[in-house]
């Protein structure tokens, strides 16, 4: 069993707070993933778990042990670096017991272990061999060797796939997912990839300007974004952010909005709204919401509401389309299939599914 | 957030004495350098400071007499003289080695055969030192042995190379020798720094049209301009710290017009018994260091900060 | 067609212009390396040849001219019978004195910066850098400036007149070059390194010997150089701390050349310039190439 708990942890360098009371928790066995842009914190919140940073105030426990003033060595974490910190002059082998070695564990025990996590991982034919003979994704590997022949209470990762090129890192993004299915232990994962996060993560924390701004399940963090923050760093392409009023249609709340002609169109809303929603609000609408209208799909599933856009630019991927369309005088991304793709300056009737849509409120930018 | 204050952790109640010995290790080993640093740097120049402003002759004593020994200096006909050598010694040197220095480095930049050769050749003055490099000269210079010697052997009997012999050119018989002894140091410097300019920009410029002139001029030595002004002042130093050259070539002759800050302060501290007028003249020699050095930290530290701020 | 073998002979022309401009252009680069290769090695050949020459044969034909007598009487003289300044037994106690002065001057100032240079880079605490700043002011001082102090210590320790004094100087006032050195070169070993290692269970010892120390000769080399053909060409504290048997070699030398007779013996003067200037030559041409390449990643930035 181990678990980590963090409460209202906080860091200042100098006069900058840099991490503003974080609240997180990891079950036994879980993968939580930290994510957010650079210098949101997430790397110096990993450091501070691992001991290798202070801490301002509040505490860090690691299977309820306060571990606020305990030595890295001595918290049973492992860490995997986003430049792998292999030690160049060490062969894969020495880079590997070099922990155990530290902690006096008898030498055949230390064999034991190397074998053991050699062929887990296997790297044996690269045991003899030194960093620099190393290409990026056996670095990556071995990395992950020297973590787990430490057996730890938890995993802690940063960054460590952002070294890699695309398609290595999809590969050992797939391998850590393995990893972590195998091994079992309690991880903590940063990263700015939020793809990464979400195909990683039992839990995922977003993280901005120092602050926790979503931790939970990656579905939810999708598909109920706590702010617009949230809303617009998860996903690609972002989640378009349309400026609409309020207003009703057949006694219904629904949201206005200009279309291409100048006209107003009425999209009906599906949630139930609080009774203190502003006039003014956001909608959030994610591209893959947006298609080309389809009455028979309105047919069968309700709230598909039905609106003119202008294509402004198409951007095939191959496996869909992403086409740039002006509505309500902004932006905004739609997915489509690449079968069905409109041409560029068409007018195309779009069908936008409300169910799925997402109401924030612009002054306070929070989740209706 | 690069400021890592590695070992700063929160102080528990009840640590075993090894651990907070672990943590204090950094400090111990770093102490007593630190002292002897502070002791060399600042009690030092504070002791030199009050010896200059002290009635000090044969030793030091510590009777105050206020700037008497500045002002007894400078009524010196000969420490104004050394005074002036420094500064047209210095100016000569930086800018003949720098210059000399960058032509060697961009002829060897042509991707000439035998590289390593060349810099070897025109590297090998900088071990050896400024004694050896003096005497040496001296014997060139020597009008009956030396360079005006071999010439008149030639058979060019009315050559004339007496430029160490004459009070007026000695002095460039000492800049000379300074140039030539420093030029390598330089050129392996800007070897270096043209070496280190990302290749992508010449063939940029290549493709633009530039001509290989233009693209030193207007690529390359912009580039590196940080290692000019690095060269300038480690090559400012030796100008003013340079006691050794002109003590094996000239000894500070013919007459006295050659003497430097350095030679004199020697002389009045060793060779005189005037300790306060020889501390009032090091202090001098400091002074003309500041001059120079403390604008290059200022600007040093604002181009940190500004690299700081965008990373 | 016409206009293709135009084009082609056009072509052809501009390729022999530009071969003729290359050929000159070179000419010009090789001939103006020549010359200055000349300025440079001119006097170092000077020294080498007159040290073998006949004493009268320098007098007769001058300093720079081929030689025409050949002996190695010169340098045994240089080294072990020649007279300065009333003691006849050349220079071997001079140099063994620089030997003594500059090999543990050099290695403890190359460990201690290490040392410092570890620390400052890798173990930084608040204020650390206000503190390398003041070591580095160091660098700065001229030695003028602590001749008198160093009297005074040098005095009361009862190190004057002694090479344990020389080393102790060197050692104080290397720090600071050493220190810059090695920190500059530390900072560019990844933090991650440490991290890891901290995380490994490596203490501050353990992080030095296997992961620091094992990264540094290219920053050991430089420091090792520098300090040592400084220290070993140093004059200024030689001349003023030290006399006679105890001079080391730079202050043996000035005081040989400076003692001259009517007939100056060039001959034993040449050897004795070399047998001064060769300990440093010899460290710097096995370990120049290292020298330039680390002292750019190091020391000038």
């Amino acid at each position: 069993m181990s678990t980590l708990t963090i409460r209202s942890l906080r860091k200042n360098f100098g006069a900058v707070e840099v991490l503003k009371g974080i609240d997180l928790e990891a079950q036994n066995g879980e993968f939580i993933a930290l994510v957010g842009p650079s210098g949101c914190g997430k790397s110096t919140l990993l450091a501070m778990i691992a001991g290798l940073e202070s801490v301002t105030s509040g505490e860090i426990r690691i299977d309820g042990r306060l571990v606020n003033s305990v030595a890295p060595k001595d918290r049973d974490i492992a860490m995997v670096f986003q430049s792998y910190a292999l030690y160049p002059t060490m062969t894969v082998r020495e880079n590997i017991t070099f922990g155990m070695e530290s902690r006096r564990v008898p030498k055949p025990q230390q064999d034991e272990a190397v074998k053991r996590v050699a062929a887990f991982l296997q790297i044996e034919p690269l045991l003899g061999r030194k960093p620099g003979q190393l290409s990026g994704g056996q670095r990556q590997r071995v990395a992950m060797g020297r973590a787990l022949v430490r057996d730890p209470k938890l995993f802690l990762f940063d960054e460590p796939l952002s070294n890699l090129d695309a398609k290595l890192r999809v590969d050992m993004r797939t391998e850590i997912k393995k990893l972590h299915h195998r091994v079992g232990k309690t991880t903590v994962y940063v990263t700015h990839d939020q793809v990464e996060a979400m195909t990683l993560a039992s839990r995922i924390a977003v993280m901005h300007q120092g602050e926790v701004q979503q931790f939970d399940e990656p579905a939810t963090i999708y598909n109920r974004p706590a702010n617009m923050f949230v809303a617009g760093f998860m996903g690609s392409p972002a989640m378009n952010f349309l400026p609409a009023e309020l207003s009703e249609e057949g006694g219904r709340p629904a949201v206005a909005l200009q279309t291409a002609d100048g006209k107003t169109a009425s999209l009906p809303i599906v949630q139930a709204l609080p009774s203190d929603t502003p006039r003014q609000l956001i909608l959030g609408i994610r591209p893959e919401h947006i298609y080309r209208f389809d009455p028979d799909l309105a047919r069968r599933k309700p709230g598909i509401a039905q609106i003119d856009a202008v294509v402004e630019l198409v951007e095939p991927t191959g496996a869909e389309t992403m086409a740039v369309l002006r509505l309500s005088g902004k932006e905004i991304t739609g997915r489509f299939d690449p079968d069905g793709t409109p041409g560029m300056g068409e007018t195309v009737t779009l069908g936008i599914d409300m169910a799925r849509a997402c109401l924030f409120d612009p002054t306070t930018q929070r989740l209706i | 957030m690069s400021n890592h204050d590695l070992i700063l952790s929160v102080p528990a109640p009840a640590r075993p004495w090894r651990e907070r010995l672990g943590s204090a290790m950094p400090l111990l080993v770093l102490g007593p350098s630190l002292v002897a640093s502070f002791v060399y740097v600042f009690v030092f120049t504070g002791w030199t400071l009050y010896i200059s402003i002290s009635n000090s002759s044969l030793l030091p004593t510590y009777g105050l007499v206020g700037l008497d020994n500045y002002a007894s200096l400078w009524a010196n006909r000969r420490w104004n003289i050394a005074y002036n050598n420094l500064f047209l010694f210095s100016g000569f040197y930086i800018v003949g080695s720098m210059a000399v220095g960058l032509l060697l480095a961009i002829l060897i930049d042509q991707r000439v055969r035998g590289e390593a050769a060349w810099r070897t050749i025109f590297l090998y003055p900088l071990a050896v030192s400024f004694i050896v490099t003096g005497t040496v000269w001296s014997w060139l210079y020597n009008p009956v042995d030396g360079i005006q010697a071999m010439v008149r052997g030639f058979g060019w009997t009315s050559f004339s190379f007496a430029l160490a012999s004459d009070r007026h050119y000695a002095i460039y018989a000492v800049i000379i020798t300074g140039v030539w002894q420093a030029s390598g140091f330089a050129m392996a410097l800007f070897l270096a720094g043209l070496r280190s300019v990302d290749q992508d920009l010449v063939k940029a410029a290549q493709i633009d049209g530039a001509s290989t002139f233009r693209i030193y001029r207007k690529v390359l030595l912009p580039t590196i301009a940080p290692i000019f002004l690095a060269v300038a002042v480690i090559q400012i130093q030796f100008a003013i710290k340079t006691f050794d050259l002109v003590a094996a070539l000239t000894k500070g002759g013919p007459g006295i017009s050659t003497t430097f800050p350095a030679i004199y302060v020697y002389d009045l501290m060793f060779q005189r018994g005037q300790i306060g007028e020889g501390a009032a003249a090091a202090i001098m020699m400091l002074a003309a260091l500041a001059v120079v050095l403390v604008p290059y930290s200022f600007w040093v530290v604002w181009r940190r900060r500004k690299e700081a701020g965008h990373g | 067609m016409a206009d293709a073998t135009l084009d082609q002979s056009l072509d052809h022309r501009a390729a022999t212009v530009a071969a003729r401009r290359h050929f000159l252009t070179r000419l010009v680069i090789y001939g103006l390396l020549v010359v200055f290769a000349a300025i440079y090695l001119i006097p170092l050949l000077v020294v080498v040849l007159n040290s073998f020459r006949d004493q009268q044969e320098i007098a007769r034909n001058g300093l720079i001219s081929l030689p025409r007598s050949f002996r190695l009487d010169a340098w045994g003289q240089a080294w072990s019978t020649y007279c300065i300044g009333g003691t006849c037994e050349g220079m071997q106690r001079n140099f063994y004195n620089s030997l003594k002065m500059t090999i543990p001057a050099t290695i403890i100032s190359t460990a201690v910066g290490a040392m410092n240079g570890y620390i400052l880079s890798k173990w930084r605490f608040r204020g650390s850098e206000a503190l390398f700043t003041c070591m580095l002011l160091g660098v700065f001082i001229p030695g003028q400036i602590s001749l008198m102090p160093w009297a005074f210590i040098l005095g009361n320790l009862g190190l004057s007149n002694s090479v344990y004094g020389l080393v102790l100087i060197h050692v104080i006032q290397g720090i600071s070059f050493t220190t810059l050195f090695c920190r500059n070169y530390y900072v560019s070993i990844p933090d991650d390194l440490i991290k890891a290692a901290r995380i490994d269970g490596a203490g501050f010892w353990r992080i030095f010997r296997k992961i620091i120390l094992p990264l540094s000769s290219p920053i050991l080399i430089v420091t090792v150089i520098w300090q040592f053909t400084g220290i070993w060409n140093e004059y200024l504290f030689g001349v003023v701390f030290t006399s006679g048997q105890q001079q080391p070699i730079t202050a043996a030398l000035v005081a040989l050349t400076a003692s001259g007779t009517n007939v100056r013996a060039y001959d034993v003067m040449s050897a004795a310039v070399l047998i001064g200037a060769l300990p440093p030559l010899l460290i710097y041409l096995f370990g120049g190439k290292y020298f330039v390449r680390g002292l750019t990643q190091g020391a000038i930035k």
